[in-house]
């Protein structure tokens, strides 16, 4: 744990165990044209619902997340959105951490149960690009800032290369990732790319966009929405189907930039991962984590969060990437859904991740489900490797 | 219920133009004055939260940069919410009903200089049948005080009242930007005069939370949260009845405030007709100190002005001049979402 977080208190209370009783996403796509902004998370909401077999009437309060308003050019939107999440007369809090919105909504909700402030709490992240232009959004002119010139990539790939030149990593590894989750994508309903003839040599003929990474090798901008009930130790004992519950959860945060971050593997990653380890018990992630599920926009983000994540020693975690461990059917599988790379509705994104790792523990992630998952991470980031949230969930009750 | 106080509060002075200071700028004294009040560093904190609009600063995930003004190394368990600070100490002080955690530190910030507040604030409405038409905050609210005089709840010489009373307790506040005798004015939209409304302001305040006895150990007098609670209501003005605000009455309830009297409310209405709702809601009788700060009619900092009621109401607990009070935060058009906060102090 962060010798950082001092005013943490080893125990005197005791939580109420939290548990994920109902998941819904809806199909992401390019540009949900049919559906309102409304319309597309009350279809998310609903699909958590009926998996709960709950009703709106059981729902104590809401938590809604999403990135930038400007990336549907409205000004917090859950004021609009109350009446379609059934939040009318109840509390409803709104989450906006950049990219790891996803995750930190979700832990958000997770503390109104672990707290007993609310027995049974609705979390949905969303997001909505077709409504405008996410580039537009992201590049506004700030007085004496540098613009992110070439969108999140343009950031991103120099911290890529580091990564490369650091570690020797050979160039098609990169490729290996997208192969992978493109693949994976195409057994989960829910995931916008469904490329049916990917091939690797297809991912690497794709065009550069911002060397190393190309085309292929970036995720897509989506529409959609992921929602989640959250519930109690009662509200798990009358849950239909098996809940997944959740054995620790972190957010950390540090400056986006400042001369002495490590880009390559952010301090503010490791802490958040070793705080959720320390609360579930885990002293070999590598061993005891069955799967993950890992944000990844850009394919090299699998290998430089393996590390991060200490599932690989420094400098290692292209090997387990080579090597096949994170495959479907690997020893330590990762984006089973196919991820953010073949899905991206970026407010989501994080749920998306979170929601994904408590299907797996519930067993009930279709032809994507890694046998005998017991224990997933879900992981989101975002700002440039700014905000870093987590869970990890299980088939069982925490002990603790 | 763990026992969780509020153990200090500081606030920047509310101007009309801050065209010198970036947000770090304006927020970092702030969060320096409200740490030394403790003697915390950032290092000591267990959990920040913040809450800020990036409508207002005009570019997306401005809250990244106001980070910064933190101290946010080595790295901090931080998190924000897209709302008035007052919902970002709501989270913060769920974090610390989950134990996980003993203090936290919470800020928010809005400069509405830079654009039209009351055009931005039209960005919050219905995107596909409402905001296409703009209609503005001073034009909603004027709708809402209109249907107060046709319903004989107010009249416009007992509003002019409330902005007289509120602008003269300001006097006493010296980081309130509209104070003193202040003439009503013109109609801004009718029935609201100019006196009627808020000022555009730029502003920050800051707060720390504290658990139990970490709390007497660093505030003499903590302001305990007895209750917090907060409520929405549809957005749509055409199916809500403007003249009450039920989403405030239930908030209240479920934090506490009817359990027994209240000495002080500081409320969150932008616009005197919005202090009648909420009297009337909060069951306010004329024995309690309504906004002895001056509340949003003398400073209406957007995203910190919620905050800023539960931080004076905190600090007039910190010197004694009030033993339990209610404090009330509001987003959206017409006191669309409200929260209320019980804080007490230990008797005396």
């Amino acid at each position: 744990m962060s010798s950082t977080v001092s005013g943490r208190v080893g125990g005197g209370v005791n939580k109420e165990p939290v548990a994920v009783v109902g998941i819904g996403q809806t199909k992401h796509v390019a540009a949900r044209k049919d559906v309102s902004i409304a319309g597309l998370v009350r279809e998310a909401a609903r699909r958590a619902l009926e998996d709960a077999q709950l009703t709106w009437a059981d729902i104590d309060a809401v938590v809604i997340g999403k990135a930038p308003d400007f990336f549907e050019g409205v000004m917090m939107p859950e004021l609009y959105l109350a009446d379609a999440l059934g939040a009318v007369g109840k509390p409803m809090l709104r989450v906006h951490t950049a990219g790891s919105v996803g995750g930190s909504t979700a832990l958000v909700a997770t503390n109104l149960v672990a707290s007993r402030v609310h027995r049974t709490v609705l979390t949905l992240a969303f997001e909505k690009q077709s409504e405008s232009n996410a580039m537009w959004g992201l590049s506004l002119p700030i007085p004496f800032t540098q613009p992110l010139l070439a969108g999140a990539g343009g950031f991103f790939a120099p911290h890529v290369r580091a990564y490369m030149r650091r570690t020797g990593a050979p160039d098609h590894v990169g490729s290996l990732v997208a192969y992978k989750d493109r693949r994976n994508a195409l057994k989960n309903p829910y995931a916008h790319l469904h490329e049916h003839g990917i091939t690797l040599e297809k991912v690497q003929s794709s065009p550069m966009l911002w060397d190393p990474v190309r085309y292929s090798e970036t995720c897509p901008s989506s529409d959609g929405a992921c929602a989640m009930i959250l519930t109690d130790r009662a509200g798990a004992a009358r849950s239909p189907q098996p809940p997944a519950w959740m054995h620790g959860g972190a957010m950390r945060s540090e400056p986006t930039m400042f001369a002495g971050k490590d880009f390559v593997s952010p301090k503010a990653g490791k802490d958040c991962a070793a705080d959720v380890y320390r609360q579930a018990g885990i002293g070999d992630p590598r061993r005891e984590i069955d799967a993950v599920e890992m944000y990844v926009p850009f394919s090299w983000y699998e290998p430089m969060w393996l590390e991060n994540l200490g599932f690989a020693a420094e400098g290692e975690g292209w090997k387990l990437t080579e090597s096949g461990v994170t495959e479907l059917d690997g020893d330590l599988p990762v984006n089973m859904s196919g991820g953010v790379l073949s899905t991206n509705p970026i407010g989501a994104s994080g749920m998306i991740r979170f929601a994904e790792a408590a299907l797996q523990v519930r067993g009930q992630a279709g032809e994507h489900q890694v046998d005998g998952a017991r224990k997933v991470l879900g992981h989101a980031y975002g700002g440039g490797s700014q905000f870093f949230s987590m869970w990890l969930v299980g088939a069982h009750p925490p002990t603790s | 219920m763990r026992e969780v106080a509020i153990v200090a509060f500081a606030q920047s002075d509310h101007l009309r133009t801050t065209d010198e200071l970036s947000e770090v700028d304006m927020v970092m004294p702030v969060l320096h004055q409200v740490l030394a009040q403790t003697g915390l560093r950032t290092s000591d904190i267990g959990f920040t939260c913040s809450g800020s609009s990036d409508y207002l600063a005009g570019r997306a995930f401005s809250f990244t940069m106001t980070l910064d003004g933190v101290g946010a190394w080595p790295p901090i368990s931080e998190s924000h919410v897209e709302m008035d600070g007052a919902w970002a100490m709501y989270e913060a002080w769920v974090k610390l009903l989950t134990g996980e955690v003993d203090t936290a530190l919470v800020y928010s910030y809005g400069k509405s200089s830079p654009g039209s507040v009351r055009d931005v604030l039209t960005r919050q409405l219905d995107p596909y049948y409402v905001a296409p038409l703009w209609p503005d905050s001073v034009a909603l609210a004027a709708l809402q005080a209109q249907a107060l005089i046709d319903a004989g709840e107010t009249d416009e010489t007992a509003l002019a009242g409330i902005a007289a009373r509120s602008r003269e307790s300001a006097s006493a506040n010296c980081h309130a930007q509209v104070k003193g005798s202040v003439p009503q004015g013109d109609y801004e939209v009718q029935p609201l005069r100019k006196g009627d409304c808020p000022p555009v302001s730029d502003g920050a305040v800051a707060v720390i939370l504290a658990a139990g006895d970490k709390a007497r150990e660093l505030c003499e007098r903590p302001a305990w949260i007895r209750g917090m609670d907060h409520r929405i209501e549809a957005h749509s003005l055409g199916v809500r009845d403007l003249t009450d605000s039920p989403s405030s009455r239930l908030a209240a309830e479920r934090a506490g405030a009817f359990e027994r009297p209240v000495d002080t409310a500081e409320l969150h209405a932008p616009f005197t007709s919005q202090e009648v709702v909420l009297r009337k809601a909060l069951k306010l009788g004329d024995d309690v100190a309504v906004n002895p700060s001056g509340g949003a009619l003398a400073a209406n900092p957007v995203m910190a002005a919620g905050l800023l009621r539960i931080g004076e109401a905190a600090a007039r607990i910190h010197r004694g001049e009030s033993d339990r009070a209610l404090a009330h935060a509001t987003s959206g058009p017409c006191l669309q979402q409200n929260l209320v906060a019980v804080l007490e102090g230990d008797a005396r």
